[in-house]
């Protein structure tokens, strides 16, 4: 008995100090939010397209039947750091032929159009989420967010933030590759 | 006197500033109360330690305006914190539910105190038992008693 006891500190200090290398991982981000929706189907939202804008708005429905995987991206003009976001995404479009749909969030129309037009359009297609209810249905925090949707229409991946810098845009290259079945 | 009246009262003062914008509250006092008890128990996704009833944080807005919407619609206040738990999961709850996954969260505390008792308990009994262990055997309380009384008395001479 009394020996068992004398190895207990030794066993407190193990667990314990195992408990901080946990706590102490710069991999693990506390402020990290688990989306629900991973593998689940995108959820029920229709919006209107942006009014002046040349591409189709977006609904469920343009989110299953793809032949592969979509990247839908939550964006707004007021959002600095979308701005940064809009060259990485455009990269992806323009070298990877990847299929970008826009969620425009709380954004006047007249202010995304300006924006699109100084920039370029990525975009295959934008609803226009003017009262962020399509916002809370995909259970987003902010903006930028951008997630990564299969071909059937489920949800595989998020992002939440601008993919901005070289460890943003590997981690999210990585997901989409997977998502892609490592095809390319 | 008024002084310290005064501060107390300016010091509490900001607890009465409030998130909730008046065009966000119900015309119905009892739907009101309900949205405000439900806003309580909702976390901000943003702030992430404020409840969205005191945060000024836009997607906490738009929580609360979509909590008083679906109570306008009927929805009872369980089905209400259903239906943001379904779209932002267990961390929008502020007090988490019970699962397997937060076994440890909820029975941590328990286990803990039951341990602290436990040896806190074990180390007063041990120090008990030793102080009356320490105890003197009557032969040295004679001694100890005649050394006193030698004293005493070598000191009033």
């Amino acid at each position: 008995m009394k020996r068992m006891l004398a190895g207990l500190p030794l066993v407190l200090a193990a667990i314990l100090g195992a408990f901080f290398l946990w706590g102490l991982d710069p991999e693990r981000d506390p402020n990290d939010i688990p989306s629900v929706l991973i593998s689940h189907p995108v959820p029920e939202f229709a919006l209107d397209p942006v009014p002046g804008l040349d591409v189709p708005g977006l609904a469920t429905a343009d989110l299953s039947g793809n032949p592969g995987p979509v990247v839908v991206n939550v964006f707004a003009s007021w959002c600095v750091p979308c701005k940064a976001e809009h060259a990485v995404l455009s990269r992806f479009v323009e070298r990877d032929g990847v299929r970008l749909l826009g969620i425009n969030y709380k954004d006047k129309p007249e202010d995304a159009l300006r924006w699109l037009a100084e920039l370029g359009n990525p975009y295959s297609a934008i609803g226009s989420d003017l009262d962020g209810r399509a916002g809370i249905e995909w259970g987003i925090s902010g903006v930028p967010e951008t997630f990564i949707v299969g071909g059937d229409g489920t949800v595989l991946y998020r992002y939440v933030g601008p993919i901005v810098g070289e460890d943003a845009v590997a981690k999210f290259t990585l997901a989409l590759q997977q998502a892609q079945g490592g095809l390319s | 006197m008024r002084a310290v009246v005064l501060a107390v009262l300016l010091a509490v003062l900001p607890m009465l500033a409030q998130a909730v914008e008046p065009d966000e509250i119900l015309a119905d006092p009892a739907l009101e109360a309900r949205a405000r008890v439900i806003s309580k128990q909702l976390r901000c996704v943003v702030c992430q330690s404020q409840d969205i009833d005191s945060s000024n944080a836009g997607v906490a807005r738009d929580l609360r305006l979509l909590v008083r919407e679906r109570l306008t619609a009927g929805d009872s206040n369980a089905e209400v914190v259903d239906y943001i738990h379904a779209r932002y999961g267990d961390f929008v709850l502020l007090k988490p539910p019970f699962t397997r996954r937060t076994v440890v969260l909820w029975l941590a505390p328990l286990v803990l105190i039951f341990a602290a008792v436990l040896t806190g308990g074990l180390s007063l009994s041990r120090a008990r038992r030793r102080r009356t262990d320490a105890a003197l055997d009557p032969e040295d309380e004679a001694r100890i008693a005649a050394a006193m009384d030698r004293y005493k008395q070598g000191g009033s001479e």
